[in-house]
C-alpha cells in the first residue's frame, strides 16, 4: 500500500479495508488447505459432508475430530500470538519485543507446569497468573536505572528470564516422572491432538482479547509516538499502558495454554504487516490478526507435509523462519 | 585451590552411599585406606568429579576469555551462543554416526563452537562489535541452533536420541574415565596457552588503539585467543553438555577476588569455576535424593538471578 500523499486518507482506508477482506479470503482458502492436506489426502467434497452430512466414516471422524480442531487451533493461537506481539512492541516501543522473547511465555509454561505437578492439572488461570507475573518483572527490570525503559535492557532481562524459567521448568519436569509424561508433548509447542472440547473453554478469553485489542489502536498509535507526545494529545497512558498489558496476558497465556511455548510468531508478524500498512495501529492489529493466523496455518501444515507421514513440531517450525528474522532486526535496528 | 579439593573430596564421599572424607583422602592419594570404597571411588565417584572439575576451568577460563575480547562482561560463551552450537553439532554427530569412538566428540562440539563464533564474527562485528548487538545476535543465534537440535532430537533413533538428551541436559551424571581422557588433552593445551598470554588481555582490554600502540599485535592475538575459548567451551560441552552460566558467574567471582589483571583472573577464574560445577553437582545430587538433578539446571537456576544482578548493577552506563 502506497502512502502517496496526494492519495485521500478514506481512499487508503478503502483499500486497507479490502486488503482485510482479501486476508481473510486467502485465510479462510489455508484453514480449507490444512484441513485437506495430512498424513492422508481427503477431498473437499468430503469436507463438506463432514461438516454438514456427518456419516460417521472414518475420512468424516479424521475432519471432526482431528483436522478440523488442528486447523482452527493454528489459527486462533497464531492471532494471540502475533496480536500480543504487536502490542508488545507497541507498548514499549521496542522492536524486538515479543511475548516469547520477554519470557512471557516461559512464565506461563512454568505455571502451568507447577501446577499439573501440584494438582494434576493445568487450568487457565495458572497460565494467566504465570504470564502476567513475568510481564510485571520484566518490565521492573527492563525500566530500572537512570535511562528507563530501554529496548536492550529489556531483551537482556528478558532473556535471562527465559533460560531461569525454562530450567525450573526441566528441573520439575526431571523430579516428577508423572508431570513429564502428562504434559511433555504440549511443551514442544505442538497444536497436535486438541480436540475441540479442549479449545471451546479457551475460546472466549481469546476472543475478548482479540476484541479489546482492536479498541486500543488508536492509543497504541498515540503510545508509540512517544509517552510526552502522547499525554501532550490528552491520553491516559498509564491506564492505556496497564489495558494494554492485560490484554498482552490474556491472548499470551490462552495460546500457551492451549499450544505450549511457540516462538516467534509474535516478533515476526507485526513486522511483516507494519512494512505493508505502515504505522497505524489501527490497521496493524486486524493485520496481524490475519496474517498470524494465516502464518502459523501454513506452517503447521507445511510440518505434516515436509516429511510425512511423521511431523514437525510447529514450534520448530516457526523457530527457524523467526531467529534469522530476530538477527536481521538486531543488525539493522540496534546501530550503537 | 584447598577449597576446590574440599569441594572435590566432599563430592566424592556424600551421595547415596556415604564415605567417610578421610578415607576419600587417604584413597586418592594412595595411602592404606579401607579397601571396600575403593571400588565406589576410583570407579564411579573419582571420574566424575574430575570431569565436573575440568568442564568448570574450561568454561571458566573460556568466559573470562570472552568477556576481555567483547570487552562486556555479560559475553560468555553460553550466552553468545558458542554453547548451544557446540551441543547442537555433538548432537548430530551423536546420532548420525553413533558407532564412532567417543573421542571424536570434543572435536564434533569444537567445530560447532567455531562455527557458531564465525557467524558471530560475521554478523556482529563492526569495528570493535558493540557489546550490544553481540549479545542479541548470540541471543539468537541460540534459539536457532536450540530448534535445530530439537529437530535432531525429534528425529533420530530412539537409542541414540535418549544417549543424546542425557548428554544434552548438561549434566555430569555417568561420567567415567573414557569421558576424562578425552577432555585432558584440550585442556591441558588451552589453560596453559590462556595463561601465557593473560598479558595480551590486559592490553586488549584497553581497546585496539592503545594495544596497538603497546606493541601487541591485535588481530592475531585477538584470533588465538578466539580459538582458545571456542575450543575450551566446545571440549567442556562435549563432555557435560550445557551447563550454563558457569563461563558468566566464575570470572565475576574471580574478579572481585583477585582484581581484573588477567594473569591472576584466569587461575582463580578456573578454580572458581571448577567450584561452582562440583558444588552444582553436589546439589544436584542431594537435594532431590534419590532423583539427580543435572547440575545444568542447578547453575542456571543460580546463575541467571546472578546475570540479572549484574544488570540491576550497571543499571545507570
Amino acid at each position: 500500500m502506497t502512502r502517496s500523499p496526494s492519495l485521500p486518507q478514506s481512499q487508503s482506508s478503502i483499500y486497507l479495508s479490502l486488503g482485510l477482506l482479501i486476508g481473510s479470503i486467502i485465510l479462510g482458502g489455508c484453514l480449507l488447505l490444512s484441513i485437506l492436506l495430512g498424513a492422508a489426502d481427503i477431498n473437499p467434497g468430503t469436507v463438506w459432508q463432514a461438516l454438514f452430512q456427518f456419516d460417521g466414516s472414518t475420512d468424516h471422524l479424521i475432519i471432526r475430530t482431528v483436522r478440523l480442531p488442528r486447523a482452527i487451533l493454528a489459527v486462533l493461537v497464531g492471532a494471540a500470538l502475533a496480536v500480543a506481539g504487536a502490542i508488545t512492541q507497541g507498548l514499549t516501543r521496542n522492536p524486538l519485543a515479543a511475548p516469547d522473547i520477554l519470557g512471557v511465555n516461559a512464565g506461563a509454561a512454568l505455571a502451568m507446569v507447577l501446577a499439573v505437578l501440584m494438582w494434576g492439572s493445568g487450568s487457565l488461570g495458572f497460565a494467566f497468573a504465570g504470564a502476567a507475573v513475568t510481564a510485571a518483572i520484566v518490565y521492573w527490570l527492563g525500566s530500572m536505572g537512570r535511562s528507563g525503559l530501554t529496548p536492550i535492557k529489556l531483551i537482556i532481562a528478558g532473556a535471562a528470564l527465559t533460560t531461569l524459567l525454562g530450567s525450573l521448568t526441566t528441573g520439575i519436569l526431571i523430579l516428577s516422572q508423572r508431570t513429564l509424561e502428562d504434559i511433555r508433548f504440549w511443551l514442544a509447542g505442538s497444536l497436535a491432538g486438541q480436540d475441540l472440547a479442549n479449545i471451546l473453554p479457551v475460546l472466549p478469553y481469546i476472543a475478548v482479547g482479540l476484541a479489546s485489542s482492536l479498541l486500543l489502536g488508536r492509543q497504541l498509535t498515540l503510545l508509540a509516538l512517544g509517552e510526552d507526545v502522547a499525554q501532550g494529545l490528552g491520553l491516559q497512558s498509564a491506564w492505556v499502558k496497564v489495558a494494554a498489558a492485560a490484554v498482552v496476558v490474556l491472548l499470551a497465556g490462552s495460546a500457551v495454554a492451549l499450544a505450549g511455548p511457540i516462538g516467534f510468531v509474535g516478533l515476526v508478524i507485526p513486522h511483516v504487516v507494519r512494512f505493508g500498512v505502515g504505522v497505524d495501529y489501527r490497521w496493524i492489529l486486524p493485520y496481524a490478526m490475519l496474517a498470524g493466523g494465516l502464518f502459523l496455518s501454513v506452517a503447521d501444515t507445511a510440518a505434516r507435509l515436509i516429511i510425512r507421514p511423521q511431523e514437525l513440531p510447529v514450534g520448530i517450525m516457526t523457530t527457524v523462519i523467526g531467529a534469522p528474522f530476530f538477527i536481521y532486526l538486531a543488525r539493522s535496528r540496534i546501530k550503537r | 585451590m584447598g577449597i576446590v579439593l574440599g569441594a572435590l573430596i566432599f563430592n566424592i564421599s556424600l551421595g547415596e552411599y556415604p564415605v567417610p572424607p578421610l578415607e576419600v583422602a587417604k584413597t586418592i592419594f594412595g595411602l592404606p585406606a579401607n579397601p571396600d570404597y575403593a571400588f565406589v571411588i576410583n570407579t564411579l565417584r573419582l571420574p566424575r568429579a574430575l570431569v565436573a572439575l575440568l568442564v568448570g576451568m574450561g568454561l571458566a577460563v573460556a568466559g573470562t576469555i570472552s568477556q576481555a575480547i567483547a570487552r562486556n562482561p555479560l559475553a560468555a560463551p553460553s550466552i553468545l551462543g558458542i554453547n548451544s552450537g557446540a551441543s547442537l553439532v555433538a548432537v548430530v554427530f551423536l546420532i548420525t554416526f553413533p558407532d564412532l569412538p567417543i573421542a571424536w566428540l570434543p572435536v564434533a562440539a569444537f567445530l560447532g563452537a567455531f562455527g557458531v563464533a564465525l557467524c558471530l564474527y560475521w554478523l556482529a562485528w563492526n569495528q570493535g562489535s558493540s557489546p550490544v548487538r553481540l549479545i542479541l545476535i548470540g541471543i539468537g543465534l541460540t534459539a536457532l541452533a536450540g530448534a535445530f537440535t530439537s529437530l535432531m532430537v525429534t528425529f533420530g533413533n530412539i537409542y541414540d536420541v535418549s544417549q543424546a538428551l542425557v548428554w544434552l541436559t548438561g549434566s555430569v551424571y555417568g561420567r567415567s574415565w573414557e569421558h576424562l581422557w578425552p577432555l585432558l588433552p584440550w585442556l591441558a593445551i588451552f589453560l596453559p596457552l590462556s595463561l601465557v598470554l593473560a598479558r595480551d588481555l590486559d592490553t586488549l582490554n584497553l581497546g585496539d588503539n592503545l594495544a596497538q600502540g603497546l606493541g601487541s599485535r591485535v588481530e592475531r592475538i585477538r584470533s588465538i585467543l578466539l580459538l582458545c575459548t571456542v575450543a575450551l567451551a566446545g571440549a567442556s560441552v562435549a563432555t557435560a553438555g550445557t551447563i550454563g552460566f558457569v563461563g558468566l558467574m566464575a570470572p565475576h567471582l574471580a574478579r572481585q577476588l583477585v582484581g581484573p589483571s588477567h594473569a591472576g583472573l584466569i587461575p582463580v577464574a578456573a578454580l572458581t569455576g571448577a567450584c561452582i560445577v562440583e558444588l552444582a553437582d553436589l546439589a544436584g545430587r542431594l537435594l532431590f535424593a534419590p532423583i539427580e538433578l543435572p547440575c545444568g539446571v542447578i547453575t542456571a537456576v543460580i546463575g541467571a538471578p546472578y546475570f540479572l544482578g549484574l544488570l540491576y548493577r550497571n543499571r545507570n552506563q
